[in-house]
């Protein structure tokens, strides 16, 4: 018997989605859909009667003083009726009829999260039905077919992951489907070249080039046989660009600007080399533990602990369904700390998105592309709903708007974890069980891996649908409680997350040199119907692999079943340096390890190039147009502007420990650097920040870069961390790197942070790299057109600050301290905000100099550590007039700065400029490596002693903070203008 | 003088429990997290403590309501157990889901007579979850957790933390009663700090003895000045938080 019961809301005011949905109505311009009513729908079946449902839907599904319920059997006309929820109750306004009826809910075999906690919670009442499933309901006035259809697909449901019934549900039944029977199957590859190799790999999305295919022809030849297919998915995914650094790891040959340069493997002589160069310098000081070869990068912290830190991106599955391709994004972080070492505890999220402006026109957007204002929703929410569940306190991000990342958007996710000390190291011992933990097994996420790997394009929303998957964050909650009771017990020798690729990559990884037998029939599976191959690369989310001694399996499965969480032994790692897959006893597959990680073959690329022409800045000023105009605008620019209404949906203070919150202040301003304790009670604190300037991309890759290394690490220092212990991390994100001029660009960013990472002893400890993000569709008029996102580089920052109760945030603080600016400014507008409100273009790109930066990044930290700041902020988006306007907001005080004070080598414009455009140079500038520093008065005579005993660090006194509720610009020309700073928060707050 | 002990009762999904246990700790106590598989496994274990709390987190998900999975493993297999706590004059705290799941459990606030809820913690009217900090004036009371309180700030962390209560009868009569015994109030610019749209700006609640208290704000999260988000050249950063003196009000309470 299948049951369905609809949970409504006694009182209709409350209904939010109701709410939602006719203003979404009327934004997509849908006529007549001024009410709406919806339920919370489930779908409950077994052998129950209809008094157990009730007593199932009063006492699990319903909240009895703010929720009715109605119960029928699936098909009862009641269900649809066209006034939900029966008679109104009491005072309650009658709705009118509403009799278009939509439901929503997920496909099958789609995770379903709420229908499984119903599940489980059945059996407390003693209740056993055989499966629940959740819907979402909707009550609307009557529609057009075609209109209500575009409005559940616009509006209310994602095609990668649900169905949409408009009508009476027809389903009768949710059983699944039959166990799968064995049998084998062998994909012919002798005798096929180049171009039957080709449409081989894309006709089963494999992402395998006709080189790599020729390797495995060939390696098979040697046995006389042809794969089979489980074997080759296999290789597939171990050698998917999203599991190995397939162009990155490459041997180059680059010319740029200075000439040829010769790369035998680019990542190995750019980023890894700088690091090891690091370490060097650092000798017997080295506190670098485990970088570049583990889940995430792991560095010395305090006597007892460790900390790790990784990103990720997810790019792909977020630009098809945005809620779950960034959940499990974050999801897929959490457990690459988690399977760091011997095990380390998730204790911060930071989180970046990079996505189209939120004013782009719907008509301007590609078909199949979802709208970014709509995209970024989804994505919030997604890192929201895992984050928040998981309790990892989400404290830092961004968000930057580009057209670039129309159709690609770019989703990073990064976890920061802590261990004890010697805990880094984890090496599989032969005889080790392979021992699968967590969630249960499905379709999920089938060739995430590969898909990855490949372009979108206007149809992947239809092709990829398998490649997404759902998130279920408790799951991945008790799994984490599970793995840190088990590694504090050492139960334990290695553990790894399943990720891309799933069991295939996980296992596979960790019996890359020992080999492995797994009996696949083993691994728990949520429903029947898949086959060995399906199980071996699903990428359900929510399971990790540990290799497990014998002798502890016991107590293990005890912890494991404590925590409610299912661990299942399903082979061994063996020694034999193969690889045996086996299906009830019998060989499903069998490969040789070495020729699967050793045996891809490596090509040459070329790459090359060339730095666009430059021009010297033009102004675009509007007629009297003023200073103040300009900063107004930038403030509400939508790069610029408050994330408040992100930030304040992520716990960011879950596990107690948040020292500087990412909105801070009386007045709520932005932070920079955000700070936690790494222990509770202790007060040795770590530090968060990035840089990104994706802008800069196109227009010098090198200095895109750089600049935001610099940023990323002026946030932490800012917020006073040791500039002797920052670890970086590099995710880049790129077009299409099978072009030589985008791999050119990729090239020139390595060289960049391998110069930054040398110049400020400041080692990459992590990374990854998301390549071809290019988005391809074809127009009405059937022309081709491919779109690549800007060169993009996330520079991550981890700092430490010794003792976070010093901790000096960017809030102004009194009246009467001094302001001063560290860093010499000069005329670098290109790629600026003023640029991209319109005020002027081109112009000299912001050029880092390192060893500047290098004596300002000591001299904050100095001054900082000598007690003689009171606020302090670097200058970066909108230079330093938009860092002292986001000063006085944070801090609710007025200022007064004269920008002839500031220091300023001038260039970059034609030399002719009038004196607002030399105030505008100066105001917005957006040279790196600057910070505004507000000085007690009192202390300014020490303060200006102390600078002057620096490397020569340009620096001055550019204002003072005063009484008031104004900020006071003095121009070049000696003029002063004013401006509250009640507006300058409006229009920071007002922004996108 | 023996420590009092308190229990910190967790379950899948709950997160809030590592800074709760610091926070007893800090006050004085010996704090012990508790799975509820392990508690209803040995109800017993429950007669070694004198404070029951229930965390902040997202027990069994949430997915279907803030507390309700958890208040039914509760009523249905460890009611008496629990009962037997309250009758012996344990007290009992439940912060953010660990108030959602006292209502639900009918632990706080159940009708005499029926037993029914009479009130619940509905979705935020924005629809949202929201992390911010609140200003908050408290009516003690008979209320032991909050001694000696009056007006302070705490964060708040929740999607379902709206107070609403079946009828407005329901409503005066608690009110009359002297249980609703902690509220939103106005900040620093005058403003309504009510983050969810509380009827009566209820923010926290008692039972009528008062040993027993809910509230959604996270006194756990501002046992340290620097803890706030603008202590920063403001407050004495070695100076405890507002919310210390709620877990200090109850171990004193049961010493």
């Amino acid at each position: 018997m299948l049951w369905e019961v609809d949970v409504h809301l006694r009182d209709a005011a409350g209904d939010h989605a109701a709410r939602a949905l006719v203003a979404g109505a009327t934004e997509l311009g849908i006529g007549g859909c001024t009410q709406a009513r919806t339920a919370a729908g489930w779908l409950i079946e077994g052998d129950l009667s209809r008094a157990e449902v009730e007593r199932l839907a009063a006492a699990v599904l319903t909240d009895p003083v703010t929720e009715t319920f109605t119960v029928g059997e699936a098909g009862d006309p009641m269900l649809v009726a066209s006034q939900p929820g029966g008679p109104p109750e009491g005072s309650l306004a009658t709705a009118a009829s509403l009799p278009t009826v939509l439901h929503v809910l997920p496909r099958a075999g789609v995770t379903d999260p709420a229908a499984e906690t119903a599940l489980e919670a059945c059996g407390l009442l003693g209740l056993r039905p055989s499966a629940v499933r959740s819907v979402r309901k909707y009550w609307l006035p009557a529609l057009e077919r075609a209109e209500a259809d575009r409005l559940a697909w616009k509006l209310l449901a994602s095609e990668a992951i649900h169905d949409v019934v408009i009508g009476p549900l027809p389903l009768r039944t949710l059983a699944g489907g039959r166990p799968w029977t064995f049998s084998q199957e062998t994909v012919r590859l002798a005798g096929l070249e180049d171009a039957a190799l080709e449409k081989l790999s894309r006709d089963r999305c494999l992402a395998l080039s006709a080189a790599e295919l020729r390797a495995v022809r060939d390696h098979f030849q040697t046995l006389g046989r042809d794969p089979l297919e489980i074997e080759l998915e296999t290789i597939a995914q171990t050698w998917s660009e999203h599991c190995c650094h397939k162009t990155l790891g490459s041997p180059i040959d680059h010319v740029g600007p200075d000439g040829a340069v010769r790369y035998d493997n680019l990542l190995k002589e750019t980023v890894f080399a700088s690091t090891r160069k690091v370490r060097e310098q650092l000798g017997a000081q080295d506190w670098c533990v485990s970088v570049f070869r583990d889940n995430s990068g792991v560095v010395r912290f305090d006597g007892d602990n460790d900390i790790c830190v990784k990103v990720e991106t997810h790019n792909h599955p977020s630009a098809i369904e945005p809620y779950g391709g960034a959940a499990t994004g974050l999801g897929g972080v959490i457990r690459d700390v988690l399977g760091t070492g011997l095990g380390a505890k998730p204790i911060a999220n930071l989180d970046v998105f990079c996505v189209g402006r939120p004013d782009t026109p719907a008509a301007d957007l590609p078909p199949g592309v979802i709208h970014p204002r709509r995209l970024l929703a989804g994505v919030v929410a997604g890192v929201r709903d895992y984050g928040n569940r998981m309790g990892i306190p989400t404290i830092a991000g961004a968000v930057v708007f580009d057209p670039g990342y129309i159709g690609n958007p770019l989703v990073f996710c990064g976890t920061v974890g802590i261990m004890p000390r010697n805990s880094a190291d984890a090496a599989v011992q032969p005889g080790d069980l392979v021992v699968v933990a967590g969630g249960r097994t499905g379709r999920d996420g089938i060739h995430g891996a590969t898909f990855s790997s490949v372009e979108l394009s206007s149809d992947s929303e239809n092709q990829s649908g398998g490649s997404v998957q759902i998130g279920h964050a408790i799951h991945e909650k008790m799994l984490l409680e599970f793995v840190l009771e088990a590694s504090r017990q050492r139960l334990f020798h290695a553990i790894t997350d399943c990720g891309a690729g799933g069991l295939s990559s996980a296992v596979g990884e960790m019996a890359a040199t020992l080999g492995a037998d797994v009996d696949l029939d083993r691994v728990p599976l949520k429903y029947d119907g898949l086959s060995a191959t399906e199980a071996w690369i699903s990428e359900a989310q929510e399971r990790m692999v540990l290799a497990v001694p014998p002798a502890d399996w016991e107590k293990l499965s005890r912890i494991a079943a404590d925590e409610g969480v299912e661990a299942t032994a399903i082979g061994t790692f063996t020694g034999s340096g193969r690889l045996v897959l086996r299906w009830q006893g019998r060989t499903a597959g069998e490969l040789d390890c070495h020729f699967l990680h050793e045996g891809r073959p490596r090509r040459r690329l070329t790459s090359r190039y060339v730095p666009p022409a430059t021009a010297p800045a033009g102004w675009t000023l509007h007629e009297d147009e003023s200073l103040v105009d300009c900063l107004l605008d930038v403030l509400a620019a939508p790069d610029v502007a408050s994330k408040e209404h992100i930030i304040r949906q992520y716990d960011h203070e879950v596990q107690g420990c948040s020292i500087v919150k990412p909105l801070l202040g009386p007045g709520a301003g932005p932070a920079d650097g955000t700070v936690i304790r790494g222990v509770l009670g202790r007060d040795r604190g770590i530090v968060l920040g990035v840089g990104l300037r994706h802008r800069l991309g196109l227009l010098d890759p090198y200095q895109m870069a750089a600049g935001g290394i610099v940023e990323a690490m002026a946030n932490v220092i800012a917020a006073g961390a040791d500039p002797a212990r920052i670890a970086l991390l590099d995710n880049f994100c790129w077009g299409d790197c099978r072009r030589e001029e985008s791999l050119g660009t990729l090239v020139e960013a390595c060289r960049a942070c391998h110069d930054m990472a040398v110049a400020f002893a400041a080692p990459f400890v992590s990374g990854k790299d998301s390549l071809n993000n290019v988005f391809a569709w074809t127009d009405a008029a059937g022309k081709h057109h491919e779109r690549s996102i800007p060169p993009t580089l996330l520079a991550t920052a981890m700092g430490q600050v010794e003792n976070v109760l010093r901790t000096v945030t960017p809030d102004l603080k009194q009246s009467g301290n001094r302001l001063a600016i560290l860093g010499l400014s000069r005329g670098e507008l290109a790629g600026s905000q003023l640029e991209l409100v319109g005020r002027v273009h081109g112009g000299r790109v912001p050029q880092v100099d390192t060893t500047a930066c290098r004596g300002v990044f000591a001299a904050v930290a100095a001054a900082q550590r000598a007690g003689l700041v009171a606020a302090c902020h670097d200058c970066s988006d909108g230079g330093l007039l938009a860092a002292v306007a986001e000063m006085a907001i944070a801090g609710g005080s007025a200022a007064r700065i004269t920008l002839a004070d500031v220091p300023m080598q001038c260039g970059g414009s034609a030399g002719n400029d009038s004196a607002l455009q030399r105030d505008l140079m100066i105001a917005f500038t957006e040279t790196p490596g600057r910070f505004v520093c507000e000085v007690p008065a009192a202390l300014a005579d020490r303060f200006a002693d102390h600078m002057s005993k620096t490397d020569c660090v340009p620096w001055a006194w550019i204002g003072t903070v005063v009484a008031g509720d104004r900020l006071e610009i003095v121009s070049t020309a000696g003029s002063a203008t004013t401006v509250p700073v009640a507006s300058l928060a409006r229009a920071w707050r007002g922004g996108a | 003088m023996l420590s009092p002990r308190a229990m910190i009762l967790r379950a899948p999904g709950t997160n809030c429990d590592h800074e709760t246990a610091h926070a007893f700790e800090r006050a004085g106590a010996i704090a012990r997290r508790v799975h509820v598989h392990a508690l209803a496994r040995k109800p017993s274990l429950a007669d070694d403590f004198q404070i029951l709390c229930i965390p902040g987190g997202f027990s069994y998900g949430d997915d279907i309501a803030s507390g309700r999975i958890f208040a039914l493993e509760l009523k249905s297999r460890l009611a008496d157990s629990l009962s037997r706590f309250r009758d012996r004059g344990g007290l009992i705290l439940g912060i953010c889901n660990g108030f959602q799941v006292l209502l639900q459990t009918g632990l706080l606030l159940a009708d005499e007579r029926s037993g029914a809820a009479r009130a619940s913690l509905a979705h935020n009217t924005s629809g949202m979850f929201v992390d911010r900090w609140v200003s908050l004036r408290a009516a003690p009371g008979r209320c032991v957790f909050l001694q000696d309180m009056d007006r302070f700030e705490l964060p708040v962390a929740h999607g379902e933390g709206r107070f609403v209560t079946r009828s407005p009868e329901d409503f005066s009569a608690l009110d009359t009663a002297g249980q609703l015994v902690l509220r939103y109030a106005a900040d620093a610019s005058g403003a309504s700090s009510n983050p969810n749209g509380a009827t009566g700006d209820v923010a926290g609640v008692c039972d009528e003895t008062g040993r027993i208290f809910g509230l959604m704000p996270h006194p756990e999260r501002f046992i340290d000045a620097v803890q706030h988000p603008a202590w920063s050249g403001r407050l004495d950063p070695t100076a405890a938080g507002a919310g210390m003196l709620v877990f200090a009000n109850a171990v004193k309470a049961v010493s």
